[in-house]
């Protein structure tokens, strides 16, 4: 696997998607480099949850083709992990944190394989890392909001990948697990794995990415935080919807939506 | 001997209703279970009229694809902008009546009776018996029950897991390449296998019943899928051999009852349940009022 390493962790190349004939992302074509932090930007309806999905074939795509270390999607799964919007789920399902943690291991034990006490070593560990161990049999729905996207990031944890995918994990939590998440995808950044992150809080944008991508069904722009995330872009990705804006290039955004 | 074989009967229709029934009432899919309860019945038709006899195997493979195809449609129509309960209830429906149509015009050839399709008669399983391997008192129906209940076993027990992270999260499944869709209409394949199996026994309507009560009972009970499992096999059970001897005491519909006693347990679990019961949230609710009085 090593000699593909060269590749960029993904490669997107034309891709379209449509819901009813109305396309929602038009002709994306970029790749994102190794070991960053990456944050995807847009207003409400731009695409961002979408383009995620159709990433990872979870929704079909009109056109394109998407390449992970430089192969099929499909042949590269084991890579990826992927942290849906918390809403996504059922939390009254009839099970616990670690379980839920577990869960990310299914993917690397085959079709038959149960999972065991190594993968529930695994899980146990990933709770720690997200501070959340004391909670690893608790009930899911009895955990805050915030715990339980402490969970699903444990679970991403737990599936070992080298390319996430992570919905709006800010949305909805207490500013204690937003400090978790930040100081965890700085970790996953130092161990040279990349993290595409869908966003909504401009204010924290610069402060958290060192890339960023604008998408309002096309992409605006693709490139290093410094680079990118500057007021005419923005204006341009966000229209007209855009209140409050800097002193200097780019810099205090408020309300943005 | 008779008492011994009905309930036999219902105790595996309750098992394999209790296993499928938690997975249908998870994924949110209990009218799937009765969509699919309704419209093998043009399958069980056109079975039996190929095959011209009620032999079952005949009708379990051609109402198993019946049942697919149900889902099928049921999807096909959602994804193309009907909404979710409309497209059930066109497909069950529309797929029922062709069944209804299909047994009248077929009425005077074939002896295959409406009421019995519909509500099933238990109480007559100990008349029909059949020789296996030499082995010839053991009801029919208790035959291709079990060979149900040992499928669900087989194939629910390998891919339990499988089963279980597409019920919680089917996008991630998909995500870390396991085939959702695959396990989708295997576990619909099973429904409608079970649905047919048990429709000689308890009937295509009464199997809703036990598919789904015990299951929703069950999620009542516990936070553990695999207890919740278990718990929905026993409830399921208790339903068939308490149904059975107050059906006897009542004189009564033996199918009926055991579906009855299930919306009975079901009331009880709702009450008292110590986690999700009605009561027990009541008693948190004074608590806390009181530890609020006592803070202002």
């Amino acid at each position: 696997m090593k000699q593909t390493r060269h590749a960029s962790p993904l490669t997107v190349t034309g891709l379209t998607v449509a819901y009813q004939k109305k396309p929602v992302l038009r002709n994306l074509t970029f790749d994102v480099p190794e070991g960053k932090l990456i944050g995807i930007i847009g207003p409400n309806g731009a695409g961002k949850s979408t383009m995620i999905k159709a990433i990872l074939g979870l929704l079909p795509k009109v056109s394109g083709e998407v390449q992970i270390y430089g192969k099929p999607y499909a042949e590269m799964r084991k890579l990826i992990g992927y942290v849906p919007q918390r809403e996504s789920v059922d939390w009254d399902f009839p099970t616990n944190a670690l379980d839920v943690v577990m869960m990310g291991r299914y993917g690397h034990l085959g079709w038959f394989k149960r999972p065991g006490a190594n993968e529930r070593e695994i899980a146990l560990d990933c709770l720690n890392k997200v501070g959340m161990a004391d909670y690893a049999h608790r009930q899911i729905s009895q955990l805050s909001g915030g715990q339980q996207q402490r969970v699903f990031l444990a679970r991403a944890l737990a599936q070992n990948a080298d390319l996430y995918f992570m919905d709006e994990p800010f949305v909805g939590v207490d500013a204690m697990t937003e400090k978790a998440i930040i100081s965890l995808l700085n970790e996953l950044k130092a161990q040279g794995k990349t993290v595409l992150v869908v966003h909504h809080d401009l204010a924290t944008v610069k402060e958290y990415f060192d890339w960023v991508m604008l998408l309002n069904v096309e992409l605006i722009a693709n490139g290093p935080t410094e680079l990118v995330f500057t007021k005419s872009l923005l204006h341009e990705t966000y229209g007209g919807k855009l209140a409050v804006f800097d002193q200097e290039d780019g810099a205090t955004l408020v309300g943005a939506r | 001997m008779t008492d011994f074989w009905i309930i036999a009967t219902g105790a595996l229709v309750a098992i394999s209703c209790g296993i499928l029934g938690c997975f249908l009432v998870l994924r949110k899919m209990s009218l799937i279970g009765d969509a699919i309860s309704h419209s093998v019945l043009p399958g069980i038709v056109i079975a039996f009229m190929i095959s011209g006899s009620r032999d079952s195997l005949a009708m379990l493979l051609g109402a198993s694809v019946v049942g697919l195809i149900t889902v099928f449609l049921i999807q096909i129509f959602q994804q193309s902008g009907v909404q979710a309960d409309a497209s059930i209830g066109v497909v069950f429906t529309a797929l029922f009546a062709v069944g209804v149509v299909l047994v009248s015009l077929n009425a005077r050839q074939v002896d295959l009776d409406l009421d019995c399709v519909l509500f099933g008669e238990i109480a007559y399983v100990h008349w029909n018996t059949i020789d296996v391997l030499g082995i010839d008192y053991i009801p029919k129906a208790v035959w291709i029950l079990g060979f149900t209940v040992a499928v669900i076993f087989v194939v629910i027990g390998l891919f339990y897991k499988q089963f279980k992270i597409c019920a919680f999260d089917p996008a991630m499944a998909l995500a870390c390449g396991i085939p959702v869709a695959l396990f989708h209409y295997l576990l619909m394949g099973l429904v409608s296998m079970t649905t047919v199996a048990s429709f000689e026994s308890v009937g295509a309507i009464l199997v809703v019943g036990m598919l789904i009560v015990p299951a929703a009972t069950a999620y009542l009970l516990t936070e553990r899928l695999s207890v919740m499992i278990v718990y929905s096999v026993l409830i399921g059970i208790t339903c068939a051999v308490l149904g059975y001897y107050s059906a006897a005491w009542l004189d009564a519909s033996i199918a009926g009852m055991m579906v009855t006693v299930a919306g009975a347990l079901f009331v009880l679990a709702f009450i008292f349940s110590p986690s999700h019961g009605m009561l027990a949230r009541l008693i948190k609710q004074r608590k806390l009022a009181v530890l609020h009085s006592q803070v202002s």
